[in-house]
C-alpha cells in the first residue's frame, strides 16, 4: 500500500514536471498544433467556397463538416508524435536525460506510461483549442450534433490515449538520425489515408484501399470522432470505432512499454 | 562549502518534518544509520553479466564485493574492464545474467523502485534535464521522490547553497560547463537524501582545478556518513580518495583491499623500466635476475621492469647488464599503477 503512494507520488511529479516545461514551449505547442488545421480551413473552407470551387458531397453536407472531425482528429494524433515521440526518441538515443527519470522511485513502466498520459492531455488541449478554429472559420455552415455526450468523450478520451500509445511506440523504436524519415514513410501516410478528409464509407470505390486503411489508428480516431459528432456524414458505428481504438491503446501500449524498457534497461 | 549541514540532525533537515517522516519512515538516514551500520550497504555476489548481441560480450564475469557504510570505495580498472556494467546493475539500470547485488539489504532486481530510494547515482555521461533549469532539476528531482512542493523547494535551495550554485538556480543546464554541470548532478543525486552515491568516472573530462573541488566534495559527503562508490581509471585518484579499492580487469576483480595493502602485495618499494627498443637479449632477464637485491623482473613494453626495494648501489650494475642497447631508464615508487603492472602484465593506460 506505503508503495503504491510513493509510486502514486513519482508518477505526480513526472506529469508536474511535463506540465512545466509545457507551459513554458505553450508557444511551439499551440504552432504545431493549430498552424495545420487553421491554414487547411482556412483555404478550402473559406478560399475556395468564395472563389465559388466548394467541395460538397452528394448528401449536400459542407466540406466544413465532413473534415472538422478528420481535422480534431489530426491534431490528438499530432500531439503523439510532436509531443511524445519527437523529443523520446533523442532523449533516450542522443542525450541520454531520460535517465533521471528511469531512475524515480517507481517501476520504470510507469515512466512510460506517464508519457502516454501526458500526451493525452495535450491532446485533449489540442483538440479544445481547435475546435472554435474549425467551426468558426468555414464560409458554409458547419453542422456538429452531439447524439451521445458519452460516446464522445469515450471517443476523444481513447483517441487521445491511443496517440499517445503510437507515439511512445515510434519513440522507442525509431531512432533520432532516422526521425525525419519515419515523418515521410509513417506519418505522412497516415494522415492522408487516416480517413480525415473523407469519410471511410467514401473509399468503398476502391475496396483493396478501403481495406488496407483499417490498419491505421487514425481511422478510427476520425471516424470516432464523425460518430459522436457530425453523425449526419456516413461514418462507422461506434462500437466498431471504440473499439478498435481501444484495442490501439492496449496493443500499442504494450508495445510502446515494452519497446521503452528495452531501451532504457540492458 | 557547508556540506557539514547535510546530514546533521539540524531540526530544520526534512527528514525531521512530521510529513516526511511518514514518507521516508525507516527509509531515513538518520534514523536507521545506527541500526544498519552492522550489514554491509552493497552486496555483490557471483554476478556475471553478458550483453547479448550477434557478439555477445561477458563485460563481467562473477564479481564478489562489500562495500561497508560509510566507506570510501573505490573501482579501478581500464576501459572497458566492466565499471559501468558493475554500477549499472548496482543501480537496477543494468539487469546481471547471473548472481545477486543488494543495496542496503534491498535486491536490485526484485525490488528496483524501493533500491533506488537508498541510492544517489550520477552516471557516466551527462543526464541532467536539459530543459529545465539547474533549480528545478533538484526540485523535480525530489518531487520524483515524494516531496511536498514545500519541502522541495526548501532542499533545493539547501543543496544550491550547499553546492555554491545558488546564482545558477535559474540557468538551463545546457549553459553549464562540466565541472558545473558535474557538481548540479551530485547535487541531485543526494537531494533525496541516499545512503549511498554511486559514481561512475566522475572526474573523467574534468580540469585538474574541477577535480580537486570534486575531490572535496567527496570528502565531505564521507564525513556526512554517506557512503560512497566511484570508478575511475585515474589510479592516482583511487589512491588519493578511497579508503578501499578494488582493481577490476576485464570483468574480474584482481585484488581488493586498502591502497597501502594492494601497494604493499608488490613486494618491492619502487619499479626500475629500462627502455630497450626492439632488441631482444635471452640473456637479460637472468643476468638481472640473479643481481642481489632485484625482487622480480618482467618483460615490459618496449623492455623490462625490475622490481627492486632499494636503489643502493644497483642502478650501475643493471645499466652494465643491459648493455649498449639501453635506451632509457625510468624509476617510480610502487603505486596503485604497479599493481596493476604486475597482475596484468599491461599498463592501465595501454
Ligand atoms: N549496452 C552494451 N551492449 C553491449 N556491450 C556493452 C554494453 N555496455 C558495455 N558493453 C561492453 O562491456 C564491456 C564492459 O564495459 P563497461 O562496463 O562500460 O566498462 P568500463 O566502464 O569499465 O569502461 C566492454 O567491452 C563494453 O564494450
Ligand atoms: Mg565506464
Amino acid at each position: 500500500m506505503s508503495d503504491l503512494v510513493l509510486y502514486a507520488r513519482a508518477f505526480w511529479g513526472l506529469l508536474i514536471r511535463d506540465t512545466v516545461v509545457l507551459r513554458r514551449e505553450f508557444i511551439a505547442f499551440a504552432v504545431r498544433t493549430v498552424m495545420n488545421p487553421l491554414m487547411f480551413v482556412f483555404v478550402f473552407t473559406y478560399l475556395f467556397p468564395k472563389m465559388g470551387q466548394a467541395f460538397q458531397n452528394s448528401h449536400g453536407t459542407s466540406f466544413g463538416t465532413l473534415i472538422l472531425p478528420g481535422l480534431i482528429a489530426v491534431a490528438i494524433f499530432v500531439q503523439g508524435i510532436m509531443g511524445v515521440a519527437l523529443p523520446l526518441s533523442f532523449e533516450i538515443g542522443v542525450s541520454r536525460e531520460i535517465e533521471d527519470r528511469v531512475m524515480s522511485p517507481l517501476p520504470v513502466s510507469l515512466v512510460a506510461i506517464e508519457k502516454i498520459v501526458f500526451s493525452a492531455l495535450q491532446s485533449l488541449v489540442a483538440a479544445l483549442v481547435v475546435f472554435p478554429l474549425i467551426f468558426f472559420i468555414p464560409a458554409t455552415p458547419v453542422e456538429v450534433h452531439v447524439d451521445s455526450w458519452l460516446v464522445l468523450i469515450a471517443s476523444v478520451l481513447l483517441a487521445s490515449l491511443a496517440s499517445g500509445a503510437v507515439g511512445l511506440t515510434i519513440g522507442t523504436i525509431v531512432k533520432p538520425q532516422h526521425i525525419t524519415l519515419m515523418f515521410g514513410i509513417v506519418v505522412v501516410p497516415i494522415t492522408f489515408f487516416g480517413c480525415v478528409y473523407y469519410p471511410w464509407a467514401a473509399l468503398h470505390v476502391i475496396p483493396w484501399l478501403q481495406m488496407l486503411v483499417l490498419i491505421n489508428p487514425l481511422v478510427y480516431m476520425s471516424e470516432g470522432l464523425r460518430t459522436a459528432l457530425t453523425p449526419g456524414t456516413p461514418h462507422m458505428p461506434a462500437w466498431a470505432t471504440l473499439g478498435a481504438l481501444f484495442l490501439c491503446v492496449v496493443l500499442l501500449g504494450y508495445t510502446g512499454v515494452r519497446g521503452f524498457l528495452n531501451r532504457v534497461l540492458s | 562549502m557547508q556540506l557539514g549541514v547535510l546530514f546533521a540532525p539540524d531540526p530544520d533537515c526534512i527528514c525531521y518534518t512530521r510529513k516526511s517522516r511518514e514518507l521516508f519512515g525507516q527509509n531515513c538516514m538518520h534514523h536507521t544509520a545506527t541500526q544498519q551500520t552492522q550489514q554491509d550497504i552493497v552486496s555483490i555476489r557471483g554476478l556475471t553479466k553478458r550483453y547479448a548481441g550477434k557478439v555477445p560480450v561477458d563485460a563481467v564475469r562473477g564479481i564478489d564485493l562489500s562495500v561497508e557504510r560509510g566507506e570510501l570505495f573505490g573501482l579501478l580498472g581500464p576501459n572497458g574492464a566492466g565499471k559501468s556494467t558493475t554500477i549499472g546493475v548496482c543501480t537496477t539500470r543494468t539487469l546481471p545474467t547471473a548472481g545477486t547485488v543488494t543495496i542496503a539489504g534491498l535486491d536490485v532486481v526484485r525490488t528496483p523502485a524501493m533500491a533506488r530510494r537508498r541510492m544517489g547515482v550520477v552516471p557516466q555521461y551527462n543526464t541532467l534535464d536539459r530543459q529545465c533549469t539547474v533549480w528545478e532539476n533538484i526540485y523535480f528531482h525530489c518531487r520524483y521522490f515524494g516531496y511536498t512542493s514545500t519541502t522541495a523547494n526548501r532542499r533545493a535551495q539547501e543543496l544550491l547553497e550547499m553546492f555554491r550554485l545558488s546564482e545558477r538556480a535559474k540557468s538551463p543546464v545546457r549553459e553549464l560547463s562540466g565541472g558545473l554541470a558535474q557538481r548540479v548532478q551530485i547535487a541531485r543525486a543526494i537531494a533525496h537524501q541516499p545512503e549511498i552515491l554511486f559514481l561512475d568516472e566522475p572526474s573523467a573530462g574534468l580540469d585538474p582545478q574541477s577535480r580537486l573541488a570534486l575531490w572535496d566534495s567527496i570528502r565531505q559527503l564521507i564525513r556526512q556518513g554517506i557512503t560512497v562508490v566511484l570508478t575511475t581509471h585515474y589510479m592516482e585518484e583511487a589512491d588519493a580518495l578511497c579508503n578501499r579499492v578494488a582493481i577490476i580487469d576485464h570483468g574480474v576483480i584482481l585484488i581488493s583491499g586498502t591502497p597501502e595493502e594492494l601497494k604493499r602485495s608488490v613486494g618491492a618499494q619502487k619499479v626500475i623500466h629500462l627502455h630497450l627498443g626492439s632488441e631482444n637479449n635471452p640473456q637479460l632477464q637472468p643476468r638481472l635476475t640473479a643481481l642481489a637485491g632485484i625482487k622480480a623482473v618482467e618483460p615490459g613494453k618496449d623492455g623490462v621492469r625490475i622490481f627492486v626495494d632499494s636503489l643502493d648501489g644497483l642502478l650501475p650494475k643493471i645499466i652494465e647488464i643491459a648493455g649498449p642497447h639501453l635506451k632509457d631508464v625510468s624509476i617510480a615508487e610502487t603505486t596503485l599503477e604497479t599493481v596493476f603492472i604486475k597482475l596484468t602484465g599491461r599498463d592501465l593506460r595501454e
